[in-house]
């Protein structure tokens, strides 16, 4: 398996130029942010923060200053309502299952949208064997929650409300202030948690603007490290712990805090948010001229998810009809253009992402989405590099199909 | 919902991006179609038989991924100058799958598409003849041939599934 894995990359020699686009899954940490976090492996603060020693203090000090700057970027009210953990999948799990666990015998009702990441909707399903229901909000052709629908699933017995600031996949911008109010107005007892991991850093974010209990950000997701992740938690709010062990300086999630990961999501965040509006701008005029750009070299596309100023400006999601998405995944990274797709074929269960299903596009439209996600770090010739190889690529794969499969 | 690595070897690679007896053939005897766009899985074969019985061409086009692109393609170098009875019994999915250089174990089914498109077409031979059933091809179907049928009765329900949310 290895062996073909190698093969595989092989294959890639020489190729004129790299583009990742797919900073869903992951992403490039600039040189900057990995700069930032080398000294504290095995220079300074190298310590556990919560020991009486000079590496430990060292450590402590690093820390509470990234837990203020963090707070601050999430538009906390103070730093020990921001949680670190390791990476947003934790930090949902932790708000969900804990948000659960410390209403326990005030109701039983969880309620999200249909949209939800895995890591969110997996969780609340998986409440389901501790006595807890899930309802799905549905959303529209965009990806929109339906506002009325919300306010009719929301009752007595809510105890959690879940939906993301902007959807992963489609860049949707939530109306989280008004979800939040409608929650709150049908039961003010219910918590309103919100995954801003795709909003974090790319639109204005703040928590207590909006009126949630607990917010999710991730490192990765705005170019920081892998592995680091952080929840908000309102103050006064009550949640449990899931899992145990040596509580440090975070009572909701124990263990040795990771300092270098913190560091650079820190950093990461900084990097963001110090030129915020010109970011976003740059962001947008690079994925508006990708996005335009596919649209007048290729026919028969679907662009995904809301267009302007509803949308995030990373986001480009687009179904290639006649293109078997995996396939173009492929085709692509051996140009070096590396993006993802919604294609059910790494799964053997045939079913495509279920936020385009959720939106109303076909099973072939899903088969042949792909996601990119570019970044302030993207050059213009980036862009143009990619309009030279993606055309190429989708032309040769639907060259393979021919006649078979069409509408 | 999860994600797995897809590890595919130098020969599928190979295949996928230059693939061998690629495209539509106008003097086909038979065209046979496996598979379903929603399922994202779909090959057709085109098969020129002569009159004695062997297949003297075979050409594909195909809608899906890496492993379907290959195994589509080395069927058609596989049943190359048989006869459609030695076709009918020794292409299995296992013999793809093995001269292909294995698959990943989720890609099996790419391989089972692919030859129960070519049994179909086989099949479709001797019905659009209008000859009777050779004593070697069964009335019941193979497990390829079944396979492909419950790819495309999984298909019809997806689409059936889909339109209450379409109308949204």
């Amino acid at each position: 398996m290895v062996e073909n894995i190698r093969e595989l990359i092989k294959l890639h020699e020489g190729i004129p130029h790299e583009v990742y686009l797919d900073n869903e899954n992951s992403s490039i940490v600039p040189q900057e942010v990995v700069d930032a976090m080398l000294p504290y492996y095995n220079k300074k603060a190298y310590g556990n923060p919560t020991l009486t020693h000079k590496p430990g203090w060292e450590a402590f000090e690093t820390i509470m200053e990234c837990f203020q700057k963090i707070s601050r970027y999430m538009g906390a009210k103070n730093l020990e309502e921001i949680t670190f953990t390791p990476s947003e999948t934790e930090a949902n799990n932790l708000a969900i299952m804990g948000s659960c666990f410390a209403q326990k015998g005030k109701g039983k009702k969880i309620v999200i949208s249909e949209i939800e990441p895995i890591n969110v909707l997996q969780v609340a399903e998986m409440m389901g064997k501790f006595g807890f229901s899930t309802t799905k909000i549905p959303v529209n052709n965009e990806g929109f929650i339906n506002l009325e629908k919300l306010k009719e699933a929301v009752d007595k017995e809510t105890i959690l409300v879940s939906i993301s600031n902007v959807n992963n996949e489609l860049g949707t911008i939530q109306p989280i202030k008004e979800a939040a109010d409608i929650v709150k107005t049908q039961n003010p007892k219910a918590l309103f948690h919100t995954d801003a991991s795709d909003a974090y850093g790319r639109i204005p974010l703040n928590v207590q603007n909006l009126g949630v209990d607990l917010a999710t950000v991730s490192s990765y997701k705005i170019q920081g490290p892998r592995g680091m992740g952080a929840m908000y938690l309102k103050e006064g709010v009550n949640l449990e712990r899931i899992i145990e062990g040596q509580i440090g300086t975070q009572k909701l999630w124990p263990g040795v805090e990771n300092t270098p990961l913190i560091i650079g999501f820190t950093k990461a965040s900084e990097l963001a948010f110090e030129n915020f509006n010109a970011n976003n701008a740059k962001m947008r005029m690079l994925r508006d001229k990708l996005v335009d750009g596919i649209f007048s070299e290729l026919t028969d596309l679907r662009f995904n998810g809301p267009k302007g100023d509803k949308r995030s400006p990373d986001n480009a999601n687009i179904s290639i009809l006649r293109c078997e998405g995996e396939a173009l995944t492929i085709e692509l990274s051996l140009s070096g253009v590396y993006v993802s797709s919604g294609s059910a074929c790494s799964r053997r269960l045939l079913q495509p992402s279920h936020v385009l299903v959720a939106i109303g596009r076909i099973f072939e439209e899903a088969h042949g989405s792909i996601l990119m996600k570019v970044t302030r770090s993207h050059t213009e010739e980036d862009i143009a590099y990619v309009l030279e190889v993606l055309p190429k690529a989708v032309n040769r794969i639907r060259g393979i199909v021919g006649s078979t499969g069409v509408h | 919902m999860s994600r797995i690595p897809l590890p595919y070897n130098s020969k599928v690679m190979d295949l996928f991006r230059n693939p061998k007896n690629l495209g539509k053939m106008e003097d086909a005897t038979v065209v046979a179609i496996a598979g379903n766009p929603a399922c994202g899985d779909m090959i057709t074969f085109y098969l020129k038989i002569t009159d004695q019985q062997v297949i003297e061409k075979a050409t594909f086009e195909s809608y899906g991924c890496a492993a379907n692109i290959a195994t589509s393609s080395i069927v058609t170098e596989m049943v190359k100058c048989l006869t459609l009875e030695k076709a009918w019994n020794d292409i299995t999915w296992k013999k793809v799958t093995d001269e292909i250089g294995g698959l990943p174990s989720v890609k099996f089914h790419c391989g089972v598409l692919a030859v129960g498109a070519l049994k179909r077409a086989i099949r479709l031979y001797f019905t659009q003849k209008k000859m009777p059933n050779p004593t070697w091809l069964p009335e019941e179907h193979t497990f390829e041939e079944k396979q492909a049928l419950e790819e495309e009765e999984l298909a019809k329900t997806l689409s059936k599934r889909m339109k209450p949310e379409a109308e949204k």
